[in-house]
């Protein structure tokens, strides 16, 4: 084994962090890259379902509230790109990938929200879902991706506080109301809890991932962290998760679940989804619509390039 | 990348009399875009005072693989240390 191999390996075996200039393996190297822009990709194009709600929030305080959400996940999107780009790929190229369909997103953005109540299931349950699988990157091994997370994770606890308090509201509101939040967590859970991804043994980068440390925690583990903390919060609610399999297990000491419906979920990472070619149309208009303020920019910085700031 | 899209490194003095510490990076055309992203990006709750960016292609590092030969010089020499020089007991505010 070569030196720079075993200096690569003591780093993942003594639980240090990589960094941008350390040797790392191509397969570690590209395996973050695939990682880590699908994740910046899903904090972009997860604007879309919530910024259709802007205009129509209910009042002055949810539609300020929403959209510094927003503003966050665009932001997140773009920490998420700088890390990518510490391994040598641009983010032009990244974007790219996404408009040929080369990159991935999170399938759940590929759903609608179809009324305010889906604006709640969403911060509740999937930036629930986001955030447990995030609070488990915050150790990852790749230096800037764990520093990500840890900021990531700090500025994202109020967005499932904002949804839970939606689903609140709705929950404990008028009888038409409780139903459209009963409504919204049907459609909701399961395409939340199939956000963790394929099953542990199914899960084609899984095993490298955790070999690398670049995954902390499988697949299946972190999606029962989920179930057991979502499903008090959901009775809380006075709402029913609409799995009549979900019971508490005495004997495991965590919720049962039904077998997951795995045809829909492939079905939508491969682009037959309600929404997968509305959200990456969308996507491709509001970059090439936009293409004039990048040549302006370009124009200004050379008048202003012997300016002082 | 396209042409004028630069990558900019992002530092932020959280309060009077600290240290400037690095937060990460931006993508701008002009230096007063890229300081307004660095704002929006990275002190949205309140992080810092004080902001610097950098073009990413001035910032030079030491190649890790080399790291060693650099650093090492500083390890021999203990003498620059306080504790290397014996003071007898009784000399006070030394």
């Amino acid at each position: 084994m070569d030196k720079y191999q075993a200096a690569f390996d003591a780093i993942i075996e003594k639980d240090d962090r990589v960094e941008p200039r350390d040797w790392m393996p191509d397969d570690y190297r590209n395996n973050l890259i695939r990682q880590i822009s699908q994740h910046a990709h899903s904090e972009v194009i997860g604007m879309q379902p919530e910024g259709n709600w802007l205009l129509r929030a209910p009042s002055l305080r949810s539609k300020q509230v929403l959209l510094a959400k927003i503003q966050d996940e665009g932001g997140h999107g773009l920490y998420l790109y700088s890390v990518a780009e510490t391994l040598g790929v641009s983010r032009e190229e990244m974007i790219d990938q996404l408009h040929e369909g080369k990159a991935k997103y999170s399938s759940i953005f590929n759903y609608p929200a179809l009324n305010w109540a889906d604006i709640g299931a969403i911060g509740w349950l999937v930036d629930g879902a986001a955030i447990v699988n995030q609070v488990s990157l915050q150790r990852t091994s790749y230096g800037p991706y764990s520093r990500g997370m840890i900021r990531i994770c700090k500025e994202e606890s109020f967005h499932q506080r904002q949804g839970y308090e939606i689903m609140l509201h709705m929950a404990k509101g008028t009888p038409e109301q409780k139903e459209m939040a009963q409504d919204a967590l049907n459609r909701f859970w399961f395409p939340s809890l199939m956000m963790f991804g394929p099953h542990d043994a199914d899960s084609a980068h899984s095993s490298k991932a955790m070999q690398w440390k670049i995954k902390r925690e499988s697949n299946d583990t972190l999606r029962q962290k989920f179930i057991d903390k979502t499903v008090p919060q959901a009775e809380f609610l006075g709402l029913t998760v609409p799995d009549p399999n979900c019971k508490w297990n005495e004997e495991t000491g965590h919720y049962d679940h039904s077998p997951f419906d795995w045809d829909e979920f492939w079905a939508v990472v491969n682009g037959n989804g309600p929404c997968n070619k509305e959200r990456l149309d969308h996507h491709k208009k509001a970059h090439n619509d936009n293409a004039w303020v990048r040549e302006a920019a370009v124009a200004y910085a050379k008048k202003t390039e012997s300016t002082l700031v | 990348m396209e042409s004028g899209d630069k990558v900019w490194e992002v530092f932020i003095q959280k309060k009077s009399g600290l240290p400037f510490k690095h937060a990460g990076s931006v993508h701008a055309y002009d230096k007063k875009m890229a300081i307004q992203n660095a704002r929006d990006s990275y002190t949205r709750r309140g992080e810092g005072r004080a902001l610097w960016v950098v073009p990413a292609e001035a910032i030079i590092s030491v190649p890790l693989d080399e790291a060693d030969a650099y650093f090492n010089p500083s390890e021999d020499k203990i003498y620059r240390h306080p504790t290397f020089y014996d003071i007898p007991d009784g000399v006070e505010n030394l």
